[in-house]
């Protein structure tokens, strides 16, 4: 039920994958929406620090996630080329590794001078020890572009779903969507 | 070899020949930073912002014997902005301000000065800041002339001026207090 099985994913990484979904594209929303608002607009503050606190959050969501997955039993592939599910693998790392760049690149910005990250005005996460030039603006550009590159991933990767449940009409979809018994 | 030695010796003569006639020229001390660009905008009407631009260089002429002979210019690099907040200065180095991708200096080059007495005066000149040149004039004071402790010889300026930004094309809403920047130039120059 909560652990991966060979044939299906258990609701730990189902739970997993669509929370992090949402946020991600949650997060790329608000992202592209707050930089929009104008000095005056009564959102221009707490966009940001709502941007930063849930990208923090996610940040620790992610490492779990990886921690999870390494512990895990991966289900099988069902897809019948072994081209395409290697194609598929790899795009699933590139997808973490992105994520990774992205959320590092975020904290290089908001901490280019040595100002901390407030999260949800709970605690602070400090920024490290060291800056190199230019850093928010570096940072915010592999930022904007990684985050695009994501999204770029994940439409393909929801194609990739989509053509396994109409076109293969396999399970691959279905078992992400909840845990599936063992036939 | 008798060429290059009378060459030689005619520039030493004519470094040692005084220079009393012509202004004397300076440059603007940026390298021991002795010199500032500093800007100043109101913050919602509550505060002053200021920051600064780190990087410039320029040179002017001076000679207090002749002063509406002077001249100056300044190159400001604009990514050089240091509002003491890095995500601020990212977002004043952005599309919504100056943009520096695409503007990256701002200068100025005076076309006349005029010194109303022996320290202050009005400099007038050429400001390119985000693409945009307008003709500027601004008040100057002398801070002080003489001999540095090191075998130099130096002399300060300062002076400011407010910029509307909508005249440089910066219409990124600040609010009804926040749209005019001041701008101010504090120089030393080492003679040359």
């Amino acid at each position: 039920m909560f652990k991966n099985t060979p044939s299906s994913y258990g609701l730990v990484a189902i739970i997993l994958h669509w929370l992090m979904a949402l946020t991600i594209f949650g997060l790329f929303g608000l992202g592209l929406y707050m930089v929009e608002l104008t000095y005056y607009d009564s959102w221009y503050k707490g966009s940001l620090d709502l941007h930063k606190s849930i990208g923090i959050t996610l940040v620790a969501v992610f490492l779990f996630r990886i921690l999870w997955r390494a512990l895990s039993t991966h289900p099988k592939p069902l897809g019948e080329s072994k081209g395409m599910n290697q194609l598929a693998h790899t795009a699933h790392i590139v997808m973490y590794i992105i994520l990774a760049v992205i959320v590092v690149a975020g904290y290089l910005i908001s901490t280019a001078d040595g100002r901390p990250i407030e999260v949800f005005t709970l605690f602070n996460v400090s920024a490290l020890d060291f800056t190199f030039d230019d850093q928010a603006d570096i940072a915010g550009k592999v930022h904007y572009y990684g985050a695009c590159t994501l999204i770029g991933f994940v439409i393909l990767h929801v194609l990739g779903a989509l053509k396994h449940h109409f076109i293969d009409k396999d399970k691959t979809l279905v078992r992400m969507i909840k845990p599936l018994k063992d036939d | 070899m008798k060429k290059l030695l009378l060459s030689t010796v005619l520039s030493a003569v004519t470094m040692l020949s005084p220079t009393a006639v012509d202004a004397a020229d300076y440059v603007i001390d940026t390298k021991g930073a002795h010199a500032f660009v500093n800007f100043k905008i109101k913050h919602l009407g509550y505060s002053w912002l200021h920051g600064r631009f780190n990087t410039f260089d320029g040179t002017f002429s001076y000679d207090a014997k002749n002063p509406d002979a002077s001249k100056i210019m300044v190159n400001i690099d604009t990514t050089s902005l240091d509002s003491n907040h890095a995500e601020r200065d990212k977002h004043l180095r952005g599309k919504d301000f100056l943009n520096v991708d695409k503007f990256s200096t701002a200068t100025f080059k005076s076309t006349s000065i005029k010194f109303s007495d022996e320290d202050s005066g009005n400099v007038t000149g050429d400001f390119t800041l985000h693409g945009v040149t307008k003709t500027i004039t601004f008040e100057i004071d002398k801070v002080g002339e003489g001999k540095d402790p090191w075998g130099g010889y130096r002399v300060g300026f300062e002076g400011e001026t407010s910029l509307k930004l909508a005249d440089y094309g910066i219409d990124y809403n600040l609010g009804p207090a926040s749209t005019h920047v001041d701008i101010g130039l504090f120089i030393e120059g080492i003679r040359q």
